[in-house]
């Protein structure tokens, strides 16, 4: 199978939260009225960025068919931990930044291994790191604060005085972290996990690796995302209910971009647009001057009707059974 | 004897062990840790956890999963104590039915999304957690209308009978009940057939639909209850009261006893994941440890019982 019409088919899911995140955008500045402003660009993708990467980072384990539970706080342990080493020389800063990534990685290497050789269910041992992270980002930063170099919010201004640096980050994300590992051996063997395990193991994929590339770049990944809320924040907040917002929030942005919580289907792609499309929710409440506490109820709508939607073919399914018991 | 009441398991026996381990080291560091008075302080607090692990444990069972726990909850103590600002001071007695039939109400959308939509259940429970929050917080806005615990809800959370705390005995009503749902009742065991393989189960000639969607109720009116009784203990319903209770029932569920895939659990190992937890979060508050320090032994001792019992088999083939 070949041509536009099969790709379309393997893209709806992403086509789908494209579309609908054009349609909001669009709504939200037509009736915002100012026009295209560099400071709305700014802030809608400054927010849409951030959420965008602890997405794709979900999405690797979600395409092996796991979860990673404690993506949010990895977010949170990497932004405590950068806001207490990103001061000081430049050459203290860089070096920050890579312990910051490397503790991602070794966060996203506990997940894999427990996971992996532990041979735990994905969302119980994510769910025990994830209070073990919180712990950490609570020693490191007991009350919300720190000092940090101003440099580092280069992160959140412009490039050439049009485009937003966090969309830079974003695209060179996708080029350096997520096109690669598509294309390679390892990431195809995600997707082929994801499908059928019994299968990919037949065809000599070597399914340990794949498992624990897909956690260990989530841990990556969400890292930098850490950093990124550091440069925007300027502070460290070991905040329980952000970590679990954003573990929620990445879990339904991955859905609405169209990969298959069973694994196996989909793309960091569709979770980026997904993960616009869940933040543009409250600029439109914003607009339309209704009440912010009703965000929680749209957000939770979007998500049943983005599912609901990819439920059609289960009513007009000719045989039931296909659908019974996935994956078992 | 079916799975579900296969009760002197080797697991359980440990879990238990180390519930006794846990209060023997905290009565060395202080004597009180052994009286009565903390012991069934600890089973009345446990009870709440253990409610709700009750309803969890047998949509477990059927291989799903429940994250929309925090807000039926808040909406089961919401819903108990407003009953009075409903229908005046006379009907305040109505408020646990009140706060069940609306925690089944939410899980029985739970169930259709589940069962006829083929949603996997953990994204439509999220997305359902969300829009019950939604719905809470626009009625209630910053404050209930009512939120003072009725007389009821305190007769069923701090009252005691012969020392026994009230709560403890309900949490026991409701864990018979489930007992005896899953181990007496055809229902129980098509639920352990669908937990087992949905695939063969239907073509069985079980209504598996059906089976699920009741399913979510039951777990819906366990939740939403507890939530009324947690009203009662804590004298008012606040926003987001459920929010400390999902993990540790998800944990306390298949700590012991209970795979994640469906198939295979036991009623005194959920009950032992639930006093484990509840003995081991209070130790580790009274011990005055940081607040950090609970959150990593927590996540540690999980991971721990996890490796030792709770691993997937090594896949064949």
């Amino acid at each position: 199978m070949n041509g536009p019409r099969f790709w379309l088919t393997r893209n709806s899911g992403a086509i789908f939260a494209f579309v609908l995140f054009v349609a909001m955008f669009v709504i939200y500045i037509v009736k915002n009225g100012v026009g295209l402003r560099m400071g709305l660009v700014m802030a809608v993708a400054n927010k849409g960025v951030l959420l965008a990467l602890v997405a794709i980072a979900q999405t690797l384990p979600v395409l092996t068919g796991g979860l990673d539970l404690s993506v949010g706080m990895t977010f949170v342990l990497t932004n405590c931990l950068a806001s207490a080493l990103l001061n000081g020389p430049p050459w203290m800063i860089a070096l920050g930044v890579i312990a910051v990534m490397l503790t991602g990685v070794i966060c996203g290497a506990i997940n894999g291994a427990l996971i992996v050789y532990g041979r735990l269910q994905p969302i119980i041992a994510t769910l025990a790191t994830s209070a073990i992270f919180y712990g950490l980002a609570l020693t490191i930063r007991p009350i919300p604060g720190g000092t940090i170099d101003p440099v580092v919010s280069i992160l959140t201004t412009q490039l050439f005085g049009v485009i937003p640096t966090s969309l830079v980050v974003l695209l060179a994300v996708v080029l350096i972290v997520w096109v690669p590992f598509q294309l390679s051996m390892t990431g195809r063997g995600c997707y082929a996990v994801g499908s059928s395990e019994s299968a990919a193991r037949m065809t000599g994929i070597n399914i340990q690796r794949s498992r624990l590339t897909a956690y260990i770049l989530c841990g990556l990944l969400a890292s930098l995302a850490g950093l990124l809320l550091t440069a925007m924040t300027l502070s460290g907040d070991a905040s329980v209910s952000s970590g679990g917002t954003y573990t929620l929030s990445s879990i339904a942005a991955v859905v609405i971009g169209g990969t298959s919580l069973m694994g196996g289907t989909g793309g960091a792609i569709g979770s980026i647009f997904g993960a616009f499309v869940l933040r543009n929710v409250s600029d439109l409440l914003f607009v339309f001057d209704i009440d912010p506490l009703v965000e929680p109820f749209i957000q939770g709508l979007i998500l049943l009707a983005a599912v609901s939607l990819g439920s059609v073919r289960v009513l007009r399914a000719p045989n039931r059974l296909q659908f019974l018991g996935v994956g078992r | 004897m079916t799975p579900v009441l296969r009760a002197a398991d080797r697991p359980v026996l440990i879990a238990f062990g180390f519930v006794v381990l846990l209060i023997i080291l905290g009565g060395l560091y202080n004597p009180q840790f052994l009286s009565a008075f903390y012991l069934l302080q600890q089973l009345q607090v446990a009870s709440f956890l253990g409610i709700i692990a009750s309803g969890l444990m047998v949509v477990i069972l059927l291989g799903h999963i429940d994250l929309s726990i925090p807000w039926v909850v808040t909406i089961g103590g919401m819903t108990a104590t407003a009953a009075t600002g409903w229908w005046g001071e006379p009907f305040a007695w109505l408020g646990p039915l009140v706060a069940i039939a609306s925690g089944s109400v939410i899980r029985l959308a739970n169930g259709l999304g589940v069962a006829l939509l083929r949603i996997p259940s953990m994204v439509f429970t999220l997305g359902m957690n969300a829009v019950v929050q939604g719905i809470v917080v626009m009625y209630t806005g910053a404050n209930a209308p009512v939120d003072r615990a009725t007389p009821i809800l305190k007769w069923l959370a701090v009252h005691e009978t012969f020392h026994v705390p009230h709560a403890a005995i309900v949490w026991a009503i409701f864990g018979l009940l489930v007992v005896l749902m899953l181990g007496r009742t055809p229902f129980g065991r098509y639920v352990c057939a669908i937990g087992n393989s949905e695939r063969v189960t239907y073509p069985s000639g079980v209504n598996t639909r059906s089976i699920l969607i009741a399913a979510f109720i039951a777990s819906g009116a366990c939740s939403a209850f507890s939530g009324a009784v947690l009203a009662g203990y804590a004298g008012k319903a606040y926003q987001a009261m459920g929010d400390p209770y999902l993990l540790p029932a998800i944990a306390a569920v298949v700590l012991r006893g209970t795979s994640i895939l469906g198939e295979s659990g036991s009623y005194p190992g959920t009950i032992a994941g639930v006093i484990l937890i509840t003995v081991l979060d209070s130790i580790l508050s009274v011990a005055q440890i940081p607040e950090a320090a609970p959150q990593i032994i927590y996540g540690a001792i999980i991971i721990g019982m996890m490796l030792v019992y709770g691993r997937a088999r090594r896949t064949e083939g």
